[in-house]
Parts: structure tokens; sequence; C-alpha cells
């Protein structure tokens, strides 16, 4: 006879929005305190920096929506209610670390040290945009600042981060690669095969998975009947964290020791950051149409800029005047970057023919010239995305 | 000079490149300690050990993918898919990442991979151990995409490949790993990608064949020769892009052309090149062009000689095109 046993692991139940199982680290409490066994001690200055490039990350947000709507840009993917999640796992790297994005992070981008008016070029898609107007809105790139070239396809850039690390390794350069992604990123290809190399070559790199609890249409609980995401890192043999994602403080805390492990040669980390996607996947998405207007309201109220600002009040470092003046900052800021990516023209005809490859091949500089000299269309269309 | 085979040229080739330079770095499926499942990295791992010569688990989306990741480090990675047959699942790895990750990062990331994978029939191996995929990555803008019939090119061109700054699909004609043996110089060359070779100086019809189906072309052309009929033989060497110089003079002087390849005909690469060559020939064209190819059919196993575009199919093609 074989024994046979069954492990009962049953789908954790959905949680109400901000609470959270034991295991999920969280240091903001609802009065603005840090909890003292898990709060990592960044400081007055470090924490109204990370705040302050949240705040920015949600009026850009706002702002690109706008113009989207608006018709003056063709796309946007928003992080709205995601900006605690982005930003305190981006400011857990060192400089020398490397960060391989998803499409959801630019404020990590902004982070990093890409001028606003870069970013808003690729918006326009003009040609001061670093991606010479090739791809979509939100398909960045920014080597100077240690960070990937972004891909529509999901996951991809998992097994990528991998290869880094390991090349990193190879160098003997003591660096952590952090890779970002969304739940739904999860049940894709190269999730799986990411994480089985890196838990065999011990890779030097950090997980970061924004689990925002949809992908488009989809919930989590349609994505995996795992009691958790983290879980998957058991499998593996990866080490795996849960942080809550609305607490910036939280999401720096578990992030960076993620990253110093992986410095260190300890190997990668799944963090799993418990986050809500508070707007649509894109401008081209309206989640009227598959979720329940009250789940939304829900976790408004959990708004990751909301606590930090508490914590900030708690700790006497910022007033409303305060918010006032870094907010009138940034929209002056970022009006002045739209007029001038608005002024820019689009990337000159010919550029649609550089960097296939190193150099142009014969057929390429046969196909650019007949494409000069051939008729014009009639406009430069920014039309809708997915 | 030593006298090589293509799996010994090969290896020749890789062990030098990964003496000369610490940042290439082999990885696969078995190419380790076993030295791969044809032994073409036979002897790296001993030399160069686990971190250069990389035994990875089992998926080929993850090896690309890894790979891809290393040349944005700055590596020069030369990664192994077992079969051509098995390289779907890292088809978007090299289709959507490495082919596009130049262009659509306004030129910051370069990646440069040569991605090394046996091709084609002719070793009884059925469906998936046969296929000559290399139209799916000619049709992808980025890639460039190699295929050596001898020793001595395998050597030269995977030289060139690894030291290309863009990324390379190194196609390997495993019917002539072992069958073509020549002298080979120990000392470091190369051959340039893009570059086509006349094999067989000829007037009447041109044939343009590469790896494997090559030497069917030559001991076709042999044989059309003892009825007068002069072919000449281009080894196109560089897949894409091709050599279309080369071809076009050739074709300016016969007026005819056949291609012969393994891959079924429709959408193969013959149909483009027969496109290519009717537009820059089409004045000089006196018969109409010719593909001998694999049939429109999955790889077969028992009748491979029936599929292959083998000697007793290219002989009637190259009569009946110098006759027209």
């Amino acid at each position: 006879m074989v024994q046979t046993s069954s492990i009962d692991t049953p789908r954790r139940p959905t949680p109400a929005p901000g609470q959270h199982d034991d295991d999920v680290v969280t240091v903001i409490g609802p009065d603005g305190q840090a909890n003292p066994a898990t709060d990592p001690r960044l400081g007055v200055e470090m924490e109204r920096r990370l705040y302050t490039a949240m705040v920015r990350t949600r009026i850009v947000d706002q702002q690109l929506e706008r113009l989207q709507r608006q018709g003056r840009i063709g796309f946007h993917i928003g992080s709205l209610g995601e900006e605690a999640c982005i930003l305190g796992s981006v400011a857990a790297f060192r400089e020398q670390d490397w960060i391989f994005p998803c499409y959801r992070e630019f404020g990590a981008l902004l982070w990093r040290g890409m001028p606003l008016q870069r970013y808003v070029d690729n918006m326009y898609g003009n040609a001061n945009d670093p991606v010479k107007g090739r791809q979509m809105p939100d398909h960045y790139t920014g080597r100077p600042y240690r960070f990937g070239s972004v891909s529509s396809p999901i996951g991809t850039q998992i097994t990528q981060a991998v290869g880094f690390g390991w090349a990193a390794r190879l160098r003997r350069d003591p660096i952590a690669v952090g890779v970002y992604f969304g739940d739904g990123a999860t049940s894709s290809n190269d999730f799986h095969t990411g994480m089985n190399f890196a838990g065999v070559f011990r890779a030097p790199v950090v997980f970061l998975l924004r689990n925002n609890r949809w992908a488009i249409s989809v919930p989590v609980e349609r994505q995996s009947a795992s009691r958790t995401l983290a879980d998957k890192g058991i499998a593996y043999g990866v080490r795996a964290v849960r942080c809550d994602g609305n607490d910036a403080l939280a999401t720096y805390a578990v992030v960076r020791e993620a990253v110093e492990r992986a410095a260190r040669g300890e190997g990668p980390t799944l963090v799993e950051m418990l986050t809500y996607r508070l707007g649509g996947h894109s401008t081209s998405d309206d989640p009227r149409a598959y979720r329940a207007q009250d789940e939304v309201e829900a976790w408004r109220r959990t708004d990751p800029l909301v606590r930090m600002r508490r914590r900030l009040e708690a700790l006497g470092a910022w007033s409303e005047a305060d918010e006032q003046r870094w907010r009138a900052e940034v929209e002056a800021e970022l009006r002045a970057c739209i007029e001038t990516a608005e002024r820019t023209p689009p990337p000159a005809l010919s550029s649609m023919f550089d960097d296939v490859y190193a150099q142009r091949p014969w057929h390429l500089r046969e196909q650019a010239e007949s494409c000069e000299r051939g008729p014009r269309a009639r406009a430069h269309g920014h039309g809708g995305g997915h | 000079m030593s006298e090589m085979n293509l799996v010994q040229a090969i290896n020749a080739a890789l062990r030098q490149e990964m003496r000369r330079n610490p940042d290439v770095v082999v990885l696969g499926e078995d190419v380790g300690k076993v030295g791969g499942v044809f032994r073409v990295t036979q002897g790296l791992w001993e030399e160069f050990g686990d971190e250069r010569v990389i035994d990875t688990p089992l998926a080929e989306g993850g090896i690309i993918g890894t790979a891809i990741g290393m040349a944005l480090y700055g590596l020069r990675p030369v990664p192994e898919i077992q079969f051509a047959d098995f390289i779907y699942p890292a088809f978007d790895q090299i289709v959507s990442e490495a082919a596009k990750y130049r262009y659509r990062s306004g030129g910051e990331y370069p990646c440069p991979i040569t991605i090394r994978t046996p091709v084609g029939g002719g070793i009884r191996g059925g469906h998936y151990h046969s296929q000559s995929p290399e139209a799916l990555f000619i049709h992808t803008p980025g890639l460039k995409v190699v295929c050596p019939s001898n020793p001595y090119d395998a050597k030269g061109l995977l030289v060139s490949s690894i030291r290309d700054d863009d990324p390379v699909l190194f196609f390997e004609p495993k019917r002539v790993y072992r069958a073509v043996k020549m002298e080979v110089p120990d000392e470091e060359y190369t051959i340039p990608l893009g570059v086509a070779k006349i094999v067989r100086p000829g007037d009447h019809v041109t044939v343009i064949a590469w790896g494997a189906m090559l030497y069917e072309a030559l001991a076709s052309a042999d044989e059309v020769a003892a009825e007068g009929i002069s072919c000449e033989v281009i080894d196109l060497r560089t897949l894409w892009p091709v050599d279309i110089d080369t071809l076009v003079q050739s074709v300016q002087k016969t007026g005819r052309f056949v291609v012969v390849h393994e891959a079924p005909k429709s959408c193969g690469y013959g149909a483009e090149l027969v496109s290519l060559l009717t537009e820059k020939c089409f004045l000089r064209l006196e018969a109409p062009p010719v593909r001998v190819t694999g049939w429109d059919t999955p790889f077969p196993y028992t009748l491979e000689n029936e599929y292959l575009p083998l000697q007793h199919r290219i002989v009637p093609a190259l009569r009946e095109t110098a006759r027209y």
C-alpha cells in the first residue's frame, strides 16, 4: 500500500484593504507611528525625499491621464495607489545596483535620476525621446541611471535580470539587480524560469512583485491557487518575504535587506509587495467593467500617500504649507516639460532605420532611401494602446 | 594547420575566443561536463570552469533570457540550443527581446549574443531533431543568421559572430558535423559576415545553397556537367543580411537560378531570394526561378530522403532550368 497524504493549504482569504497576515511586514501604523521592531530608521530627510517623490509620481500620473483624455498623448500606464511600493523599493537600491523595469515604474526611473523632461519626451515620442519615438509611451530606457529598457511582453525581463546578475558575479561586481513585475506575470513562463534559474545559480536578484491584485481585468485569485504569491519562492528554493506595499517604509526595509543579501552573495529574494491598482490597467482600460467601485473606494482609504504624510506629520516634518508648496513646484515643472515636449518635433524620418543593427546593412540603406524619396504620410498619429 | 571536422572547428573557435576574451561564456543544456550532445563544447568546462561553461536547467526561454541579461551587462554569451527544433520556447526572448533591444532602447542597449544550434535533417531525427527554421529569424529585423557548410568557414564565421555587436543565429548543419574534414588553421582568422562564396564557377545556371545542402548542389552540378550544363554554385554562408552583390552578379551572368533549401517551400527563405533576384535581375532572366526545397509537411522520419532536396531532385531542376 502506498501511503498518501494531502496537504491542505487553502488559498488565503482575500484580506480587507489594509489588513494583513502576521508575516506581512508593516512599519507605519494608523496613527503615523513607526513600529520600532521593523522601522528601517531612514531619518527625516530620506523619509521626506520618499514622500515628495511619491507625490510627484501621483501628480505626473494624474496629469498624463488628462493629456491622454485630451488626445495630446496616445497612451499612459499609471501607478495610482502603488507609489509606496515603487518608491520604497527603488530607494532601497544603491547607486551601483541595476533595475530591470516592467512598465508601471516611471516613478522608479525618475528616482534613479532620469530628468522629468526626458520622461515627458517619451510620452510624446518626440525627437528627444530616449527611445527615439520607436515605442509606445511608458516604454522608456535609462542606461545612464542603471535602469533597463521596457518591453510589453510580460515577464521577459525576469530571466534577463537573472543573467545580468550572473554576469555581475562573474566579474566580481558585488551588485544587486532588482526586477519589477506584477501579479499577472507570476503566471508567465519567464517568472517560473527566472525564479528557477536564480535559485539554482544563487543569482544576486531581488524579485520585486507588485501584487496590485489586478492583471487588466483578471483578479489575483485567477492567476494562482497558491496560498500567497510569495509561497512560490519555496518551490524554487528562493527566499520570499511579504510586505505591506502601501507602506513605503516597510517596503524599503524588506527590499533593503534583500539587496544587501544579494550583494553579499547570499542569493535571491522574492518580495511580494501587497498593494492595489487604484486606476485602470492603462488609459485604454475602464475597470468599471469588471470590478466593484466599493472595492476601489475601500482601497482608496489605504492611500499610501496619506499614510506616509501622516508619518511625516507625526514627526513634525511636514505641514499643509509644505504640501501646497511642493505640489505647486511639481505642477510648474511638469507644465514646463509638457510645453517643451509639445514644441519638440518628431524624430527624423531616417532615424527609423537606425539601431536595427550596429551598422545599416544594404537592405536597410536601400529601404531608407526608398522611404525618404517616397510619399509622406499625412500625419504622425498617436492612437490608442492596450 | 590541423585536420578538423565541423564539430572540432566550432570547438576550436569557442576555445580560442574564450581564451582571448574572458567575457565569452557558453551556456545551455549539457554543454558542461559531457560537452554537449554532439560534443561541440567538449573540454571547455575542464578548461574554463563552471562560471563560464554553464549547464543550465532545461528551459530554452531561460537560456536565451539569461544570455540576453549577460549581454546587456557586457559579456559575450554563446548560448546553445540543443536542437533548432527546441528553439521555440525561446522564440519570445529572441524575437521580442534580443532582436529589438538595440532599436527599442534608442541604441542604449546592444545585445551581442550568438545562439548556436544544430539544424537540418539527415540524421534520422524525425519532426523534432531535423527542422530548419531560418526563415523565421530572417523575417525578424535585428537578427543576423549564419550557416556554415565546412570546418574552415565554421571557425571563421563563429569568431566573427561572437565578435559582432548584433545578435546572431548560428545554425550548424548537423548532417555534416563529422562528414566533412579539412585543414583548418590553428591561428586566429575571421570570415566576415555577409559575404557569400562562389564554390564552383559556371556559366549556365546559378545554384544557391548553404549548410548541408551545399554538397547536394555540388554533386548535382557535377552530374549535369557531363551533359554540358555549367553551374555556378554559391554557398551563402551568411543567410542574413545576404550578400546580394555576389548573387546579382552571378544571376546577371547566367540568367537562370535555382535555390536549394531543406525548410518547407512556402514562405521559406527561397521565396525571399527569388523575389530579391527577380526584382534586381528581371530583364536578364531567361527561365523561371526554381526552388528545390523540403515539402510543406512536417519533417518525416522514414521518408526523410524523399523530403530532403537531395541530388535526385536537384538534377532535374537544373536540367529544366538550363533548357527552358
